[in-house]
């Protein structure tokens, strides 16, 4: 397989970090080389997290440069924007809907545009994947799956080289038994809605 | 042998405890915190392990484990070492009998620290050797060869590693627990000559010291992770005239950005002190210009410089000093693949791709600084003592921890932070100067017993006029939930003794000392209005447990008929909870961990469902839950 950069985003708490485990332990399972980098510590008290994962071979630094991801997985709009700088000619990027709206917005001192960083998305990604996440909480009876169901987006579109299958048996290794239920059925969740 | 996905943290735990490691003592930061974790995790039974009282505290214990002749390891971030450094310095005169391995955690950025110090400076500085990896797998195989240098040539080493190593993860191949190196250990053999500091003892060693430094250039030269990698291909035959030196992840970024067009010769720098100069100085044969790509300090720059100088060869370094390469902040692969770009001499379309979206400006995006947790303690404590302060001259002095994020508006109850437990002693400052200012000095339960204790005897003594918060949460909570001398826990799963931080300010002489649940805020509030002015040291203990090991016991709800729309709850408090919906507050319930704080507040009583005050103050504490006599 071609070698693939990964990269996921988000806000602290959102789950990033169980996701770029899963693709690593699935990419694992395939004997798919794997390195991964990410953040951890204060930036998780609800500051933009991030996770970078390289699959294939002959890797040598975890981080992915500018202008080479293959696909963006973003749990928040606005971090998707943020991290499209990194995203290749052409890449893909699925992406929540469902802002997170950081207290400096809430309390007036900064500003969150939703409705032009929606539109920037779609002008200026070729392959993007909305995911509607208010809608699929409430459809899945929780927004704790939201890592997982992108997940599954994300593999859909082709562009991780992993098939659900080897996610879903990486879940199952890792995640409780009693969570294996909602977490298959957010892994196969597809009623978002494509723009191309 | 097996396969495992690893972070360069628990690499480096496992590959200390594959090299027979026997104590492992060290104090949280990021991005430290992980290794000492997986140890005691992982723990094959042999090992104790210790969450100690700070890193001055950690650095003596295990050099106590090494004089034993035990192999021994110390964990911190960088400016713990700043806390271990007396220790250390005295340490590396002394010298050690079993393998010590000092692993410093170095944060380029800085991304969660005070300082970018570099630890390879600090190596220079104490004369202690350093090892600095460039990977996870290497992180892995280096610190086992710590082990046996450090024994070897009976010195303490650093194994020094910055947050991309720390923090990356990486599929590599570890040892079984069959495979794990066997070590014994003779037990401490009385010595006074050897394990007592005197001034002729230091006088001697220091000259001994010096000696092997020197030695050891050439011994670290033949050490395989010191490495040239020299230009192949097509190149082959033509002379290479451009070389890069590196180190950790900046090598990676570099060997990244390379490719087989490249003429460029590359050196792989594992142990910037004592620097390999032999094999440097075949690295600089022939060579024109060579470019260091350092992060935090120019440690392989100023030593090629040196070496340069010292053998009259004419080769230009470039690197920070020259302006090559940022003096600050972290490498990246777009910096480091443009800096070699500008090295080679490349046209500008050789440069990295570009998104395909440079026409296309984005909209502005919101900043996201991280903030107290909806629900988090701390902002019910600085809420009350803000308003109680009202309208009084005041200085909050913060200190370091989860609740320097207090300093965030619209809270905005931090004006000064510096260092672990500085806070205290800066509010006496203030106060001796300037008798009108309210002095307050917030502190966390887990800086108090690290860093807090000695400032209060000192304001006690010294007669100072302040009034101490302790922020108590029961936990160390930024750097991931670790026990401490107040939780009454140790990492080693044992129950134990709980430390009163109530009995402990008594015991210095605090004759006011309360404690009481923040979330109660009306109590708080008047607590430290009360409390503020009484005369002297006095101290007011804000006792709740973090949000984080607590379950929520309910979610509040705004009634958006009771609701007036005042927008106080969201102004004042900035909990992430409490949003605005068609004018009217509306809470989160992903978020909200029913704390009521806001429901306390609330003018039009519109909002309610939380119960986090009816679990009152002090029931799941050591303390004694006294209020002044």
């Amino acid at each position: 397989m071609q070698n693939k950069n990964i990269i996921l985003c988000g806000v602290g708490g959102q789950g990033t970090i169980l996701a770029s485990k899963l693709m690593a332990a699935a990419a694992m399972r395939k004997g798919i080389e794997v390195k991964t980098a990410e953040t951890i510590g204060m930036a998780q008290r609800g500051g933009s997290v991030f996770s970078h994962v390289r699959l294939g071979e002959g890797l040598q630094s975890p981080m992915i440069a500018p202008g080479k991801a293959d696909i963006i997985i973003a749990f928040e709009p606005a971090e998707a924007v943020r991290h499209l700088p990194f995203l290749k000619k052409g890449g893909t990027v699925v992406t929540s809907t469902a802002p997170i709206y950081p207290v400096s917005a809430l309390i007036g001192a900064s500003t969150y545009p939703v409705a032009d960083i929606l539109q920037h998305l779609q002008k200026s990604v070729e392959k993007l994947t909305l995911i509607d996440s208010e809608t699929a909480a409430k459809e899945l009876g929780s927004l704790r799956v939201l890592n997982v169901l992108l997940l599954g987006a994300a593999v859909r579109t082709g562009e991780l080289g992993l098939e659900i299958e080897d996610i879903q048996a990486a879940l199952h290794e890792k995640v409780p038994a009693k969570f294996h239920e909602l977490n298959d059925k957010a892994l196969i969740y597809t009623t978002e809605t494509r723009f191309s | 042998m097996h396969k495992e996905f690893l972070m360069g943290n628990e690499a480096i735990a496992l590959g200390a405890i594959a090299a027979g490691v026997k104590l492992v003592a060290g104090y949280p930061g990021t991005p430290s915190t992980e290794v000492l974790e997986t140890v005691a995790k992982r723990n094959p039974g042999s090992i104790y392990v210790e969450w100690s009282v700070n890193e001055k505290a950690a650095m003596e214990v295990a050099a106590g484990a090494a004089y034993s002749g035990a192999r021994a390891m110390v964990t911190m971030k960088q400016v713990g070492l700043n806390v271990a450094s007396d220790p250390l310095m005295s340490l590396e005169y002394v010298g050690v009998k079993g393998g010590m391995v000092v692993m410093v955690a170095d944060d380029p950025g800085p991304i969660s620290s005070q300082t970018e110090q570099d630890t390879r400076t600090f190596a220079i500085f104490s004369k202690v050797p350093v090892f600095d990896p460039t990977s996870v797998a290497e992180a892995y195989e280096m610190i086992q060869e710590a082990f046996d240098f450090s024994e070897q040539y009976h010195t303490p080493v650093f194994f020094r590693c910055t947050t991309r190593v720390d923090h990356g993860y990486e599929a590599i191949t570890v040892k079984d627990a069959e495979e794990y190196k066997k070590t014994s250990m003779e037990g401490f053999v009385k010595d006074s000559s050897r394990w007592v500091i005197f001034p002729r003892l230091s006088f001697k060693n220091h000259g001994l010291i010096e000696q092997r430094n020197s030695e050891l250039t050439a011994v670290l030269s033949h050490y395989p992770r010191n490495e040239i990698r020299e230009e192949t291909g097509s190149y082959k035959e033509k002379p290479c005239r451009k070389g890069i030196a590196s180190h950790g992840i900046s090598y990676m970024y570099t060997a990244d950005s390379l490719d087989k067009d490249n003429h460029v010769r590359l050196l792989k720098v594992a142990t910037p002190f004592p620097f390999p100069e032999e094999l440097a100085l075949r690295f600089l044969e022939g060579l024109d210009e060579v470019l260091c790509i350092e992060e935090l300090d120019p440690v392989i720059e100023r030593a090629l410089l040196q070496l340069c100088g010292k053998h009259q060869l004419q080769v230009k370094i470039r690197g920070k000093l020259t302006g090559d390469i940022a003096p600050a902040g972290e490498n990246t692969m777009l910096s480091v693949s443009k800096a070699i770009h500008n090295f080679l001499g490349q046209a500008e379309e050789a440069m990295p791709p570009q998104a395909d979206i440079p026409t296309l400006s984005p909209p502005p995006l919101p900043v996201r600084p991280p903030v107290l947790c909806a629900g988090c303690p701390h902002r019910a404590s600085f809420y009350a003592v803000k308003q109680a302060m009202k309208g009084k001259k005041t200085i909050y002095c913060g200190d370091i921890g989860c609740y320097t994020l207090g300093n965030a508006m619209p809270l905005d109850m931090c004006d000064t932070c510096l260092c672990m437990g500085a806070g205290i002693n800066i509010a006496q400052g203030v106060g001796h100067l300037d008798k009108e200012t309210k002095c307050f000095a917030f502190v966390g339960d887990s800086t108090f017993f690290a860093a807090g204790l000695t400032g209060v005897v000192n304001a006690f003594y010294n007669q100072a006029d302040m009034t101490l918060v302790v922020l108590d949460n029961s936990t160390t909570a930024m750097t991931g939930h670790q026990p401490h001398p107040g939780t009454g826990r140790t990492v080693m799963g044992q129950v134990v003794e709980k430390v009163s931080i109530e009995k402990v300010l008594r015991a210095i002489g605090l004759t006011v000392v309360e404690t009481v649940n923040p979330l109660d805020f009306a109590q708080a509030r008047d607590t430290i209005r009360r409390v503020a002015e009484e005369p002297g040291v006095k101290a007011v203990i804000f006792r709740s447990p973090c949000i984080a090991f607590t379950k929520p016991t309910g979610h509040s709800a705004v009634n958006a008929e009771k609701c007036i729309g005042c927008k106080k709850c969201i102004r004042e408090l900035g909990c992430p909870a409490l949003i605005l919906r068609d004018g009217k507050a509306f809470i989160d319930t992903a978020l909200c961990t029913g704390c009521s704080l806001c429901e306390q507040i609330c003018p039009a009583g519109a909002i309610s469902g939380g119960d986090r005050t009816v679990a009152s103050s002090g029931d799941r504490t050591g303390g004694d839950n006294k209020h002044a006599e």
